[in-house]
């Protein structure tokens, strides 16, 4: 019994889990609490309307992984959200057939993201200006299209939003199936295939993966494309969710998503992290706003104050982690 | 070409210069008007004063993130400390009895400096104290500042009517708008302290490299501290511009795309976002060629939300042109004929010196 209790002490989990861990007990935590509070909170229901609520942002979370991972950053995913969804309603309305709607609304966004990635690789541009101009041109197509909200009435959107997968009293949404679909094959990729590797190694060092003869062009550009296809999937799902398009949805979404995985615990300057723990961060944003609007009588705006706060004490967890490792 | 048109050519303002040159052509063609400054009960009126007027706080905020970038950093927070210190001056004042009294805006201004100074330390302490990355970092209050300029306001629009505070924004001295006269005092004052003396070197030395620069006898961390607290400075007085210009603090959208406005400009004024060299007077045509474009856009009656349309391509074309990889693919043709030999250009144009 002691020997037990010393081994599972002397215990230590390898330091690239330390961050994803601390992720998830704060999420068990933050849970626990909202737990203990509020009666309700203990349902099933409450956790899945977590998925429900942030489907799409997990998928964009996902796809901004990619680019973090390789040591970039994607500041357009916001805006391709919202063109997506804008193109979609609009073509919807022009009664083109759902089928046709979905590729072109899915094509966009990683058309765009392999040009930016193009430019960014090959004119060596920073990708924080070049992903800048993607955002406002994104942006400014959302506009170009519609100034005010196009609605949706196309059957098989409705069907979409509406259909309810039901495990006895509590259900989800098909659009949960698809994101946390996402998250599987984003997660098989990076850990087990060429693609993933390569994208670890470019993250750990550019210079070295070159010169280790890596495709380093080829994957840099992949990841933005990767990115520009999550955000359109998510684009896609928004327009589920909501049945419109919107001018003005997913500003700010590239924060949440980035403040999602620094949270999950990868590294900024890439080369470590995991989509598990991008999700992990994803449910806790999820969660913060769940124990606020469950509360009642904080504002939203504690909303922003919470996630800088995590955000600061997951950076400094990162950095102590690092630091130990050297 | 002769040397004398290929340095005027090569000068790195030369680009900019000819975009904000287009820009004005572009309005000139579209309404003749454009161009005429008339003078109406003491003030000058005129686009091109609206667009002087209009642009003081973003240059002011995009002098602070020049010195930012040129230490190789990035300030996302400026536009959550607009809102906060326009916010607090807001607030200070509506709660005074006499809002014209100059004490009470004058303390007013003074708390909004003061909380931006300490929010420019916060940040400054986290790049160089702690070592985080400077994007993540003042990502923190780009996020929780937001947070904190609603709280402050709790959500509301906090409306003040003081003239002497609605001077900062909307005023007048001597027929010229006061806000550019504040502006444009800030930006002298700063290139004279960096360009008369070697704290400008001493900037673009720790931007090129801040370990080298140590080893060198520079206090890098100190010098990185000091950036932040000067970029949230110019932050907080274009956080008083913005407010008194509409004489209320909203803490939800006040200063909304700043930052990114202010990165635009310094990127198109020349300052490489690598840091190790950085241009003031870029940034001011900088800072002009975005508010120019903007009111552009508002003149030709096209949504606001379309300029981003516009910023887009006028950033990716700046940024090609000024990407040596691009120039020596697009210009390789052009300069084979003439010398087959000789290897291309220098990449960057050569550095002016002191050009304030």
């Amino acid at each position: 019994m002691t020997t037990l209790v010393a081994t599972v002490a002397r215990y230590r989990p390898p330091t690239r889990f330390i961050p994803v861990l601390a992720t998830l007990v704060l999420l068990l935590v933050m849970y626990g609490v909202g737990v203990a509070q509020y009666r309700a909170f203990s349902g099933p229901q409450v956790v899945f309307n977590v998925f429900i609520d942030n489907g799409f942002l997990l998928v964009v979370a996902v796809g901004m992984t990619f680019v973090i991972l390789t040591g970039g950053i994607d500041l357009s995913v916001g805006s391709v959200v919202a063109m997506t969804a804008m193109v979609a309603a609009s073509l919807l309305n022009a009664a083109w057939p759902p089928a046709v709607v979905m590729v072109v609304a899915l094509s966009i966004g990683p058309l765009l993201g392999f040009t930016m990635g193009c430019i960014i690789h090959y004119f060596q541009i920073q990708p924080f200006i070049v992903t800048l101009a993607g955002m406002f041109f994104a942006r400014g197509m959302v506009t170009l299209i519609s100034r005010v909200s196009i609605p949706i009435s196309d059957p098989f959107w409705t069907s979409m939003a509406q259909t309810r997968i039901r495990f006895g009293r509590d259900f989800i949404s098909p659009t949960v199936v698809v994101s946390l679909l996402v998250v599987v094959v984003a997660g098989f990729v990076l850990a087990y295939t060429r693609l993933g590797r390569n994208v670890y190694a470019i993250g750990g060092n550019q210079q070295s993966a070159l010169l280790m003869g890596l495709p380093v062009a080829r994957t840099k550009i992949a990841v933005y494309t990767i990115s520009g296809l999550c955000s359109a999937i998510g684009g896609v799902l928004l327009s589920f969710y909501t049945l419109s398009g919107l001018p003005l949805i997913g500003v700010g979404m590239e924060l949440d998503a980035i403040a999602a995985v620094v949270i999950g615990g990868t590294l900024l300057t890439g080369g470590s992290g995991f989509v598990l723990g991008t999700m992990l961060g994803v449910l806790v944003l999820g969660v913060i706003q769940t124990l606020i609007t469950f509360d009642g009588s904080l504002s939203s705006w504690w909303t922003k104050i919470v996630i800088g706060g995590l955000l600061f004490a997951f950076i400094l967890l990162q950095r102590l982690v690092v630091a130990r490792k050297r | 070409m002769t040397p004398a048109l290929t340095n005027f050519t090569r000068h790195r303002l030369f680009w900019p210069l000819v975009v904000l040159a287009l820009l004005l052509l572009a309005n000139v063609i579209y309404r003749p008007s454009f161009v005429s400054v008339e003078l109406r009960e003491g003030h000058l009126y005129g686009s091109l004063i609206d667009i002087v007027r209009l642009s003081a706080p973003h240059m002011l905020v995009a002098l602070g993130m020049t010195f930012v970038i040129a230490t190789g950093g990035i300030d996302l927070s400026v536009g959550s400390v607009v809102a906060i210190s326009g916010a607090i001056a807001c607030l200070h004042i509506s709660g005074q009895g006499d809002q014209n009294g100059i004490g009470g805006v004058l303390t007013a201004v003074a708390l909004g400096l003061g909380l931006s100074l300490l929010l420019g330390l916060w940040n400054g302490f986290l790049v160089a104290g702690i070592g985080i990355q400077p994007i993540i970092a003042t990502l923190i209050l780009m996020v929780a500042g937001r947070g904190l300029a609603q709280l402050i306001t709790q959500g509301q629009i906090i409306t003040v009517n003081s003239s002497p505070y609605k001077l900062i924004g909307a005023g007048y001295s001597l027929t010229v708008p006061f806000s550019i006269v504040i502006a444009l005092d800030v930006t002298g004052l700063a290139a004279a302290l960096t360009r008369r003396s070697a704290l400008g070197m001493i900037i673009e030395s720790v931007g090129g490299n801040a370990e080298a620069s140590r080893l060198a006898g520079v206090r890098s961390r100190r010098i990185i501290l000091l950036v932040y607290v000067i970029s949230a400075f110019c932050a907080g007085i274009a956080g008083f511009m913005e407010s008194a210009n509409v004489s209320g603090a909203d803490g939800n959208s006040a200063g909304l795309w700043f930052e990114l406005d202010a990165i635009l400009a310094v990127v198109i004024g020349g300052t490489s976002l690598s840091g190790g060299r950085f241009s003031i007077s870029g940034t001011v045509l900088g800072a002009l060629i975005i508010q120019t474009l903007t009111t552009t856009v508002y003149a030709m009656n096209i949504t606001p939300q379309t300029s981003l349309l516009f910023k887009a391509i006028v950033v990716i074309a700046v940024c090609l042109i000024q990407s040596p990889q691009f120039r020596a693919a697009v210009f390789k043709r052009r300069s084979r004929p003439v010398g087959p030999t000789t290897p291309h250009e220098p990449a960057q144009p050569p550095i002016v010196e002191a050009s304030v």
